[in-house]
């Protein structure tokens, strides 16, 4: 249970297409992440897959079956949005309790989803309170709660974590990877921030402007971007490009290189530089370089003595060298 | 940063403004003052007034001669039930207008505000004739429905401006969940809405009870609320002014609570959400 | 943002709205439209027909039209002018740090809710009353012969009723205009080097021109409607005096029972209305926008 097919699906709001005719496959049990720059689509391609939106063209089918014209509720998916959305009228066991008694599940069946969910999330000892009266984590658990008891075919996650401050970001991302190993059902997860995307998925969707640039795992993506867009989003710091006649001395339009692929020395090396940044983190050294091909980041050990003004020498690891033709595709 | 006021300053501005709230509220609290008098001791000289003494005797006769209770009973039917009437009709078109809206939304909104526009005296005539071919005329069936087409689209414009502040996500949240229409409409909109929708009731509750124009024209004396109630004395007979003063405090003192609770949303509500 | 579904059930929803509201103004104004081509008196129910314009023609030479036409313009715009400048002056009042400031507003707001019938009286009978009303009994105390306000200014006296009763709305809307005027704004105007006129010329009448102009526009829509003012103070007299077109209409209509005439002189109200209304929609669509 948990597959979702999209076969040629469209979106357009008026005269503006938003989505191109798009195909995409989710596995049973995948978590796959959708990422992009916001206003890529990948929240209204969610939405799509939700039921929240009618597609213009194309068809959904989910585990089989055509689902384009099922209402949101009929589709067995559950959704944790971005504000949560939780019920602010109703305590935490009527939040989770709600798509039960919508489906008239019995009493003893609820209380018994209830008690497990809230298990699952430790949640037991806040089932009476209201939402208000909750920290960010806690309703973000009990939107999760909510979404998990309806036991559905597939979970989606508008952004959930956008909310949240930084600390907690990094435990709830934990806690839903746990969640999936757990469960083992199927997650869609809409977020801009590549680094969620790398750490939690099996298989990430790169969006820009409604079209698909690239699917695959994490390392795949990373090692291996089809093109200079999705070089440049997946990865932080991002990757260094360099145009012109350097490029040319590899056969190249454009050539890449991340930050961490490059070596610094103080005193030989391919390309010369002047430290314009340098930020000391303690386990690594981000320094910010202008060359004669213009700003290049370098991420090196925490070690480092290097500090704005200093003269650097730069040597890219050719055998980690991304090149690009014109059309920014990779070669 | 609030900063140091002078204390003379603030000692002129509060006598100032005291005075002048007095004077306004005068007239209410010489109605209150006579109808605790005697209809002899009413129509002294102001200070003799005052120094008469105090009886319940014409909220007694108010109630004895016309029958207070029944036009009161009146008045809470036909303005409660015209407002009920309204919310009923007006809370889906207002979810409709706020959680799904189209090209034509803003049309529809004011279209329905351009209908409350209409001066009553254009349509007295065919609603008179048509309430007497009915038998609608004196009954107060006929005035919730007047009163609540009156309302409607005041009603329509404050649940509306009220819905929109609720976020569209959670009754995305309620469809997800399995809700249908019926359910998303009546176990997460209208619980959320509830300050919203108490205010709406409360503001049209007031607009229908002081309403004067069609309460006055279509009622002779079975529907009659206390709008007419109170114009009935305004050709008397004998000394009146203590049971005048009576029922005039009968009439407003509801009202009048039930206005104090709601001046914020008095506001909002008769301007349209134009000023908050 | 929808589906199919949703906008399908939208047009259900609110499909009771729009077919109640469409009936309840375009069957009666219909009717009234109909009426007002037609001899039509229900004390001479044998002679009907139509008689063009002749309903308008007697309704608009008719001098107590005129009359009515003025003192309506007279009300409306004398209740404005009090309630405009009054509100005002109280807004700034009631904005500055006094004592007991939520009872001195509860006491301002209160005659808005007292309803029509009962300020007309208790006016017309404690205070205007030229020989037991409290105007009279001071007119009288220092040596002055009473005056009877609602004889011999019959218009003004009920101008000042109904200017009463919405003195509380203006100053209400404007008081809230007020406070949620930006006090840094003020700050930096005075930062600025504006004196305390300047400020209130340059940033506070600006900010209250828009609650203003709402103000203004939805009592001109209540006020053209005051009927029960008139109907239990004057009666519309002495003579037309205070006969406004309202008033007239229902004059014409309910007590002389003339359909046919008081229908042509709704349809002129309707007209009226209609002016002012168009401005007010414009205001609140365009408040609609941002």
């Amino acid at each position: 249970m948990g597959q979702i097919e999209l076969k040629g699906v469209t979106k357009s709001f008026g005269d503006v297409q938003v989505i191109p005719p798009l195909d995409l496959h989710i596995g049973e049990g995948e978590f796959v992440v959708f990422v992009g720059p916001s206003g890529c689509g990948k929240s209204t391609l969610l939405r799509l897959i939700a039921g929240l939106e009618d597609v213009s063209g194309g068809h959904i089918e989910i585990d089989g079956k055509d689902a384009t014209d099922l209402p949101p509720a009929k589709r067995s998916l559950a959704m944790v949005f971005q504000s949560y959305a939780l019920y602010p009228h109703m305590s935490v066991r009527k939040n989770i309790a709600f798509p039960l008694k919508m489906a008239k599940a019995d009493q003893a069946t609820i209380d018994a989803k209830i008690e497990n969910a809230a298990r699952i999330l430790n949640l037991s000892d806040y089932l009476h309170r209201r939402p208000g009266q909750l920290s960010g984590g806690q309703r973000q658990r009990v939107a999760i709660g909510r979404a998990i008891v309806r036991e559905p075919a597939a979970f989606l996650f508008d952004e959930p974590l956008s909310n949240l401050d930084a600390a907690l970001r990094v435990n709830m991302r934990l806690e839903i990877s746990e969640l999936h190993q757990k469960l083992k059902t199927t997650m869609v997860y809409v977020t801009h921030d590549q680094v969620e995307a790398m750490t939690m998925a099996d298989k990430i969707v790169v969006l820009h402007a409604g079209v698909i640039e690239q699917v695959g795992s994490p390392l795949e993506l990373y090692r291996s971007p089809r093109n200079k867009f999705v070089a440049g989003f997946i990865g932080s710091p991002k990757m260094n490009f360099v145009e012109g006649a350097e490029a040319a001395k590899h056969n190249a339009h454009t050539i890449g290189i991340r930050p961490e692929h490059i070596n610094v020395s103080a005193t030989e090396g391919a390309w010369k530089g002047t430290v314009g940044v340098s930020e000391h983190l303690g386990s690594d050294t981000f320094l910010h370089v202008d060359t004669e091909f213009g700003l290049i980041n370098v991420r090196g050990g925490g070690e480092i003595d290097l500090h704005a003004g200093d003269d650097v020498w730069l040597s890219p690891d050719l055998s980690q060298l991304h090149k690009f033709d014109a059309a920014g595709l990779a070669i | 940063m609030a900063r140091k006021i002078s204390n003379r300053r603030k000692i002129i501005m509060t006598v100032l403004a005291w005075s002048i709230g007095f004077l306004i509220f005068f007239p209410i609290l010489w109605t209150i003052i006579l109808s605790f008098k005697t209809e002899g001791d009413a129509i002294k000289t102001p200070l003799q007034v005052l120094s008469s003494h105090w009886t319940f005797e014409s909220y007694a006769l108010v109630q004895e001669r016309s029958n207070y209770f029944r036009h009161f009973m009146n008045s809470v039917i036909i303005s409660f039930g015209s407002v009920i009437l309204a919310l009923v009709i007006g809370i889906p078109s207002a979810w409709a207008m706020a959680f799904v809206p189209g090209k034509g939304t803003k049309n529809v909104l004011m279209w329905m505000l351009s209908t409350k526009m209409m001066p009553a005296v254009g349509v007295l005539i065919p609603i008179y004739l048509m309430f007497r071919d009915w038998g609608l005329l004196d009954t107060r069936t006929g005035l919730i429905i007047v009163l609540c087409l009156m309302n409607l689209p005041i009603v329509i414009w404050m649940l509306y401006t009220y819905f929109k502040e609720i976020p569209s996500e959670i009754l995305e949240a309620a469809r997800m969940d399995g809700a249908g229409l019926r359910s998303e409409i009546l176990y997460v909109l209208t619980p959320m809405a509830v300050p919203g929708i108490a205010s709406t009731l409360l503001l049209n509750v007031i607009l229908s009870w002081n309403e004067a124009f069609w309460t006055l024209n279509l009622t002779a004396a079975k529907a009659a609320p206390l709008t007419a109630f109170i114009a009935a004395y305004s050709s008397p007979e004998g000394l009146f002014y203590a049971k005048l003063s009576a029922a005039s405090t009968l009439a407003i003192a509801p009202i009048l609570i039930l206005g104090w609770f709601s001046q914020k949303q008095l506001v909002r509500g008769l301007t349209f959400g134009a000023v908050k | 943002m929808s589906t199919h579904a949703s906008r399908a059930a939208a047009r259900l929803m609110i499909s009771p709205s729009v077919i109640l509201l469409f009936l309840w103004m375009a069957v009666p104004l219909g009717m009234t439209l109909w009426f007002s081509f037609q001899r039509y008196n229900l004390l001479m129910p044998g002679q009907t027909g139509f008689v063009g314009f002749q309903n308008y023609e007697y309704f608009l030479t008719d001098p107590a039209f005129f009359t009515a036409l003025w003192n309506t313009l007279f009300l409306v715009g004398g209740v404005l002018l009090i309630t405009i400048i009054g509100g005002m002056l109280l807004a700034l009042l009631l904005d500055q740090a006094i004592f007991g400031q939520g009872i001195v507003r509860v006491l301002v707001i209160a005659p808005f809710f007292v309803m029509p019938t009962v300020s007309a009286l208790v006016w017309k009978n404690f205070f205007f009353n030229p020989v037991s009303g409290i105007f009279a009994y001071i007119a009288n105390f220092f040596g002055f012969p009473a005056y009877d306000f609602l004889a011999q200014a019959p218009l003004l006296s009920i101008t000042l009723i109904v200017a009463w009763q919405w003195l509380p709305f203006a100053t209400l809307i404007l008081l809230t205009a007020l406070q949620s005027l930006d006090s840094e704004q003020l700050e930096a105007a005075e930062m600025d080097g504006a004196s305390i006129f300047s400020r209130f010329i340059y940033i506070m009448v600006p900010h209250l021109s828009r609650a203003a102009t709402v103000v203004i526009l939805i009592q001109t829509i209540f006020l053209l409607s005051t009927f029960a003012e008139i109907l239990v103070t004057t009666n519309g007299g002495p003579g037309n005096a205070s006969t406004t077109l309202t008033y007239l209409v229902y004059v014409q209509s309910l007590l002389q029972f003339d359909v046919g005439g008081g229908a042509a002189g709704g349809i002129v109200a309707v007209i009226l209305a209609n002016i002012v209304a168009i401005f007010l929609m414009r205001m609140i669509g365009k408040n609609l926008e941002t």
